[in-house]
């Protein structure tokens, strides 16, 4: 997927401006964001379970070595396959290498978002496979021809009567207008696929290293179609998604499915540890899995390395203000809101991405409902740390920074001109108590009045006082 | 009695000087000692959230020798405490002099409302307000400092005040200090938002216990004609609640 997070401040500012968009997104949110905490009170343990899949995560990335080669091993010994991929490029020809030597024509997918971050449905349609998202958020985008703009709703942004429109579109008339009625026509369209498809790709939430199974949830039971009915499987996965035993992942499964989506768990949790057996009445003749790095393994043992702890529930983006006021696709990259804010810039790089990490207000409420107890904020301060360091923050940036210091290093230049300050805006707003307009402020007056000072500064009342 | 350095908030010190009165009176009322060193200036916090942790490094280094000699520091703002609080020993994690000073200072810094409640052990104060609030939670005290009951159980005691809490107290309201002039479409919205439920309580007065969100959510409500009042909760709490409110001049009662 292409990178548009350079023109972020501009397609924030046109997806304010639409009617379409605040509407979809602040029925949906609004909907995780209450289920979310009306199940986390029933829950007492919840916070304890937070602590719990912190440490597992914590232990894992500490370890992932070995974690991973156990994996490899239990995979292959289940009869499955472990392809081992540095970058977006290597998972692509992996991938692809796959499905040339099955020969395969139609490729169906789960929901996968690092299928995402590789740009895999673009290098799979240019060598001319069909590959049908059975997802049916994806689904959806799919036929938008648009980016998802959620990690686990891609479709966040659509209303219903968008997706009706994009069906009739798409499958013929008559239209469908009620959300029964959409996603009775979807599953129709959708069966004769996943009979129809050679290769399967899904994501995978959980890769356990003791046995060497993927697993996956979802509501829809897509992901069960798509790898247990086409001849191939493909999981793609970071490689940080690993879990010790299936005991961990009983542990995850409780705080995920409350934390995304506000259920107490997925309609369907799949798992798949290697290809059909001899006796089995279903499941692929070929089980691959794509441990994809791109990235991660540079996030080990530096600043950033809590946030590989991420399960990708997508609980920091439906919490977070920015993100419910401008939606996904201003991120301008698979992963928006505070954890793509952080992602983003370590995956392509800081300099097109100089407005993401400062787009926050850094109120914290992310961090407080992180089922993994990631510091967002924190890390999100840290990558404008580094801009600064870098010089990438801009220059009128700079030198506010530079002349604030200044003054603020030296207390008395400091009072002296927080007392000029404060006459002269008491001038300048006369008896009206704000200012309307005020040079260089721009940013705070397009919208806000400015309060204006009572005239004197409190040190000096306090010290006048004192005397 | 314990002897209180009151840090003036470059906010308060520049907008609201009543706000310091208000905070100085709640803490002698409480039995403390109030002084305020004239060498303050600013905690830091605007080159720590633009990533300029040296100069972040600088002013805390002067807020400690500053401070360091009260047996505590309020100050009426959850944002400028946190970051004394909390962020003062990360930014002199690698440092073996100023850790242990940075350290010493943040465990005696609190914000204004809950060192009155949970330090001093206040639980009423002796004053009237004739209304109906509503009480916005400002996130730094809220999710930083655990700000949340303390405001509440001090409003609860003021003659003649009624709280009406609004939907999303807890969401940001839209300011995020140098965030609202860099992405003022996106503040907007936000602040708009947090209006909006301000509004839906029929309150006529809104309170806060940090000057940044109060100047940002008083600045919309002028622009958009409102007159709701606009008040710092150590205002009300002191009774020193008595004018308009922020951004309403004498001029126009």
């Amino acid at each position: 997927m292409d990178v548009s997070s350079p023109r972020f401040k501009e397609k924030a500012v046109i997806a304010l401006a639409d009617p379409t968009l605040r509407q979809a997104l602040g029925q949906s949110r609004k909907g995780f964001v209450n289920k979310r905490a009306e199940l986390v009170a029933a829950l007492p343990e919840f916070e304890a379970l937070r602590d719990q899949a912190r440490d597992v995560k914590n232990h894992v990335l500490e370890n992932l070595d070995h974690y991973l080669e156990r994996f490899d091993s239990a995979v292959t010994a289940a009869g499955g396959h472990v392809h081992w991929a540095r970058d977006a490029e290597e998972a692509r020809n992996i991938i692809l290498g796959i499905c040339e030597r099955v020969q395969a024509r139609t490729i169906t997918k789960g929901k996968s978002m690092v299928s995402e971050e590789v740009n895999l449905n673009a290098a799979l349609e240019k060598r001319g496979y069909t590959v049908v998202e059975t997802d049916l958020g994806e689904y959806i985008i799919q036929l938008a021809k648009e980016p998802p703009s959620h990690i686990i709703a891609p479709a966040i942004h659509k209303t219903k009567e968008q997706v009706s429109d994009l069906f009739e579109a798409a499958h013929g008339g008559p239209r469908k207008t009620t959300v029964a009625d959409l996603v009775t026509e979807a599953r129709l369209v959708l069966r004769d696929k996943y009979f129809k498809a050679d290769v399967g790709i899904t994501g995978g939430n959980y890769l356990v290293a003791e046995t060497g199974s993927s697993i996956i949830v979802t509501n829809e039971g897509n992901g069960d179609l798509t790898q247990t009915l086409a001849k191939v499987h493909i999981v793609t996965s970071g490689i940080e998604r690993i879990v010790p035993t299936l005991e961990d992942v009983s542990l995850f499964l409780r705080i995920l499915a409350r934390s995304a989506t506000g259920q107490e768990t997925e309609t369907y949790t799949t798992l798949s540890t290697g290809p059909r057996r001899p006796g089995d009445v279903d499941g692929p003749e070929e089980f691959h899995v794509v441990l994809v790095d791109n990235g991660r393994s540079k996030m080990l043992g530096g600043k950033f390395q809590d946030m590989l702890r991420c399960i990708r529930c997508g609980a920091c983006m439906n919490h977070c203000p920015v993100y419910g006021a401008v939606g996904g696709h201003a991120y301008g990259w698979v992963y928006p809101g505070p954890m793509g804010s952080v992602l983003t810039p370590l995956f392509v790089g800081l300099d097109a991405t100089r407005d993401l990490p400062n787009a926050c207000t850094l109120n914290g409420r992310c961090q407080s409902v992180c089922p993994v107890r990631i510091p967002l904020p924190e890390l999100l301060r840290e990558l404008r740390h580094q801009q600064h360091q870098r010089g990438i923050s801009p220059p009128v940036q700079r030198r506010a920074l530079g002349v604030w210091r200044f003054v603020a290093e030296r207390p008395g230049l400091y009072q002296f001109a927080n007392r000029l300050a404060a006459r002269a805006l008491k001038g300048l707003s006369g008896r009206n108590g704000r200012l309307r307009h005020l040079p260089f402020a721009s940013g705070w007056t397009a919208l806000r009045d400015l309060p204006a000072p009572e005239g004197k500064t409190f040190l000096e009342l306090w010290h006048a006082r004192q005397t | 009695m314990p002897r209180v350095g009151l840090f003036a908030t470059c906010l308060m010190n520049l907008f609201r000087p009543s706000v310091g009165f208000a905070a100085a009176q709640l803490l002698e009322d409480a039995g403390c000692t109030v002084e305020v060193p004239m060498a303050q200036t600013c905690c830091g916090q605007p080159g720590y959230n633009s990533g300029d942790f040296d100069a972040a490094r600088t002013l805390a280094k002067q807020v400690i020798t500053t401070f360091e000699g009260f047996d505590y520091v309020v100050g009426p703002s959850g944002s400028c405490m946190a970051t004394l609080r909390h962020d003062y020993p990360k930014l002199f994690e690698d440092d073996p002099e100023w850790h242990p000073r940075a350290a010493a200072l943040a465990a005696r810094s609190h914000e204004l409302l809950s060192f009155l409640t949970d330090v001093c052990g206040v639980t009423a104060v002796n004053a009237a307000y004739t209304g109906t609030v509503t009480y916005h939670d400002s996130c730094s005290g809220l999710r930083g400092l655990g700000v949340k009951a303390q405001p509440r159980l001090l409003l609860g005691s003021v003659e003649g005040l009624q709280l009406t809490e609004m939907p999303d107290a807890e969401v940001c309201c839209g300011f995020g200090g140098t965030f609202c002039v860099k992405y003022p479409e996106i503040s907007g919205r936000m602040v708009d938002d947090k209006l909006a439920n301000v509004a839906a309580t029929g309150a006529d007065t809104l309170l806060g216990g940090d000057l940044g969100c109060l100047m940002n959510m008083a600045g919309r409500l002028r622009r958009q004609g409102s007159k709701l009042k606009v008040f710092h909760t150590a205002e009300v709490l002191a009774g020193m609640a008595t004018g308009s409110g922020i951004g309403i001049g004498d001029g126009e009662h």
